[in-house]
């Protein structure tokens, strides 16, 4: 067949673009099935059992789209999330994020420095309730879950951030190296300790 | 409305949404009666599998059949060896399964019958199935190591199987004299847990350093190269004196002759290609293929291996039997229990959905594995897998290794994730 027509001949070309072969791409496997493969480093559901590990469940979607962004980027600093990060797409993380967030966050049973934590829990109130309200418990704003945290995690995490090995929002950064400054690695302790605390 | 409260609104109308979609099925049988899944091994990718099925439809009938009372992981069994962890500490019993209502029965498949659907034990039972799904494990080639076999097994300990024999190699470590020699032969591809030879050479030589200086270990390997090479290796160079005169390791390769052909039990010596050595310990690994059962019941390929449609994991010799973990051919996947956990996911959900009528799902599958190279010193690998074009693919720029510049505070980090992750690996496989 000879097509003279050379809006018939692309019309037949966009046509076979579009039926053409599917295979390179992949279908997107359900949020469920995504998630499940997380459980094994972040627990059931994504509670951690610890003891260094971080509980995903319950944590806002912008908060879990922000942070893989970031390990793919090595914006955040990480062990062995940022190769694992790499392996979704957006829509993926998407998904995840969506799915973790309908689940509940549960505190890790954790022991903590009573003294301390009443120290941290004043510098909490002082240097970061404004965003990490309610004590560190909500997620409003798209904060981090602080409260009942797993603490490895939480201090390897504040010190990359302390580090300057990762990057945090503007405001946190003014708000934290004032916090060190005033009060040093001491006061990031107590801090972690009433985090540890919160059950 | 603020916009606070909004999307607030937005996620908690969205989560109920998704609760009722992606916890699986509603609890009506179909078709009126209750379908069944036979799980026969009650390993890592067994045990998974029952918890998960219950998971996502609580109305199937589960029965997981496995001849132990309790299993005992292979993944940080090297820490019992190397003497940082206790043998109860890595022990696991079935009652979180059986509260989970997976119904747990002790005994030993002896047939599984594909025609009739039917699994077959030691104890005279059958057990009818609509599904089964297998994790055979593994089981040895006996016959590649002339004076090595089973029975002499139980004094000179593969210890490839976490349990007995994982003690036994201990105490012999702990009554071995300074200056004694240890033998580690790793076996040929492909094998369980890549890394765990190396791993196991790196916390006996931790342990011996620190009580027995004066010791020696000889890797006798048929390999050129292993799992994680460079970071093990720049690891016992930095430990051990590795590549020196004076090093702890003397790692042989295939190539410099370090495959072993023989044993003799008497004199404690392993014959590799070009010579003997003689060992105070020796830890034979002999080369592996699928548990007996994959034998039993006809899915194992020409090779000792099942093969199987990665989609699904259903066998492709037999149909509505479902073959995962370190037993079914599923490269790239690797031999791995991270990897067996991820399987069991994606069959258990196929096995779900075709109960249903329905299609199998897209998977996806992880798989993370942790080497404790030193006391205090963690590495890892780990990869995304896709299904793509009707295969298991690696997602294209994910995974890796851990970075080979040493990083002390980086490699702490990974030593504490690797004991979260068998904290939490353990807890979603038992319960």
């Amino acid at each position: 067949m000879k097509l003279k027509n050379n809006s018939v001949r692309l019309c037949l070309l966009a046509g076979f673009l579009w039926l053409g072969p599917p295979q390179a791409m992949a279908a997107t496997p359900s949020a469920s099935m995504l998630a499940n493969t997380c459980a094994g480093c972040h627990g059931t559901g994504g509670v951690s059992n610890g003891p260094a590990t971080p509980t995903i469940a319950g944590v806002s979607e912008e908060y879990f789209v922000d942070v893989m962004k970031a390990y793919q980027s090595g914006d955040r600093r990480s062990t062995i999330m940022g190769r694992i990060a790499k392996g979704y797409t957006e829509e993926e993380i998407k998904l995840l994020a969506k799915h973790f967030s309908s689940l509940k966050f549960q505190p890790a049973s954790q022991k903590a420095d009573p003294k301390l934590a009443k120290k941290g829990a004043k510098l909490h109130d002082k240097y970061c309730e404004k965003c990490h309200a309610d004590g560190g418990t909500s997620t409003e704003d798209d904060a981090g879950i602080l409260a009942g945290q797993w603490r490895p995690y939480l201090k390897y995490t504040l010190s990359d951030f302390l580090a300057g090995k990762s990057e945090m929002p503007k405001k946190m950064r003014k708000r934290l190296k004032k916090l060190h400054k005033k009060k040093g690695d001491a006061g990031i302790q107590a801090l972690l300790e009433f985090y540890a605390s919160r059950k | 409305m603020s916009d606070i409260s909004r999307r607030k609104f937005i996620k908690t109308t969205g989560a109920a949404a998704l609760a009722a979609t992606t916890l699986g099925y509603s609890s009506f049988a179909i078709g009126g009666a209750k379908r069944k899944v036979v799980i026969v091994g009650g390993g890592i990718g067994g045990a998974t599998a029952a918890r998960y099925i219950k998971m996502m439809d609580a109305a199937i009938d589960v029965t997981l059949i496995e001849a132990n009372k309790v299993y005992h992981t292979c993944f940080m069994s090297n820490e019992v060896i190397g003497g940082e962890r206790s043998i109860d500490s890595i022990r696991f019993g079935y009652d979180g399964l059986k509260k989970a209502g997976v119904k747990v029965v002790h005994d030993w498949v002896t047939a599984i019958d594909p025609d009739k659907r039917e699994v077959k034990t030691r104890g005279g039972h059958r057990f009818p199935y609509d599904r089964c799904i297998v994790s055979p494990g593994i089981d040895f080639r006996w016959e590649t190591i002339e004076g090595y076999d089973a029975k002499v097994a139980e004094r000179v300990p593969h210890a490839w199987k976490a349990g007995s024999q994982t003690v036994t190699l201990r105490k012999q470590l702990e009554a071995m004299r300074d200056g004694g020699t240890v033998i580690i032969a790793p076996p040929p591809n492909p094998f369980r847990c890549p890394p765990g030879p190396y791993e196991r050479t790196s916390l006996i030589a931790a342990y011996l350093k620190k009580h027995k200086p004066k010791s020696k270990i000889i890797v006798l390997d048929p390999k050129d190269k292993f799992s994680k090479f460079g970071l093990f290796t720049e690891g016992w160079k930095r430990h051990y004196g590795y590549g020196t005169d004076n090093s702890m390791i003397e790692w042989i390769s295939g190539s410099q002759g370090g495959r072993v052909e023989a044993f003799d039990a008497a004199t404690m010596t392993v014959q590799a290609d070009v010579e003997a050595f003689k060992g105070d310990v020796v830890n034979i690994i002999p080369a592996q293929k699928a548990g007996k059962i994959a034998f039993d019941a006809g899915l194992v390929n020409d090779k000792g291996w099942c093969p199987i449609d990665g989609k699904t994991f259903e066998s492709t010799i037999h149909k509505n039997i479902h073959v995962i973990g370190d037993a079914s051919v599923a490269s790239p996947l690797p031999k791995s229990g991270y990897a067996a956990n991820s399987e069991a996911k994606v069959a258990a959900a196929a096995v779900v959905a075709l109960l249903h009528g329905d299609p199998a799902p897209q998977p996806s599958w992880v798989n993370t594995c942790y080497s404790i190279i030193h006391p205090g010193e963690g590495i890892s690998v780990a990869m995304v897998y896709a299904w793509q074009n009707g295969k298991i693919v690696k997602v294209k720029g994910a995974g890796g290794l851990t970075p080979k510049e040493f990083d002390a505070e980086m490699r702490a980090r990974e030593e504490a994730y690797a004991h979260s992750w068998f904290r939490n690996i353990t807890k979603d496989v038992f319960g």
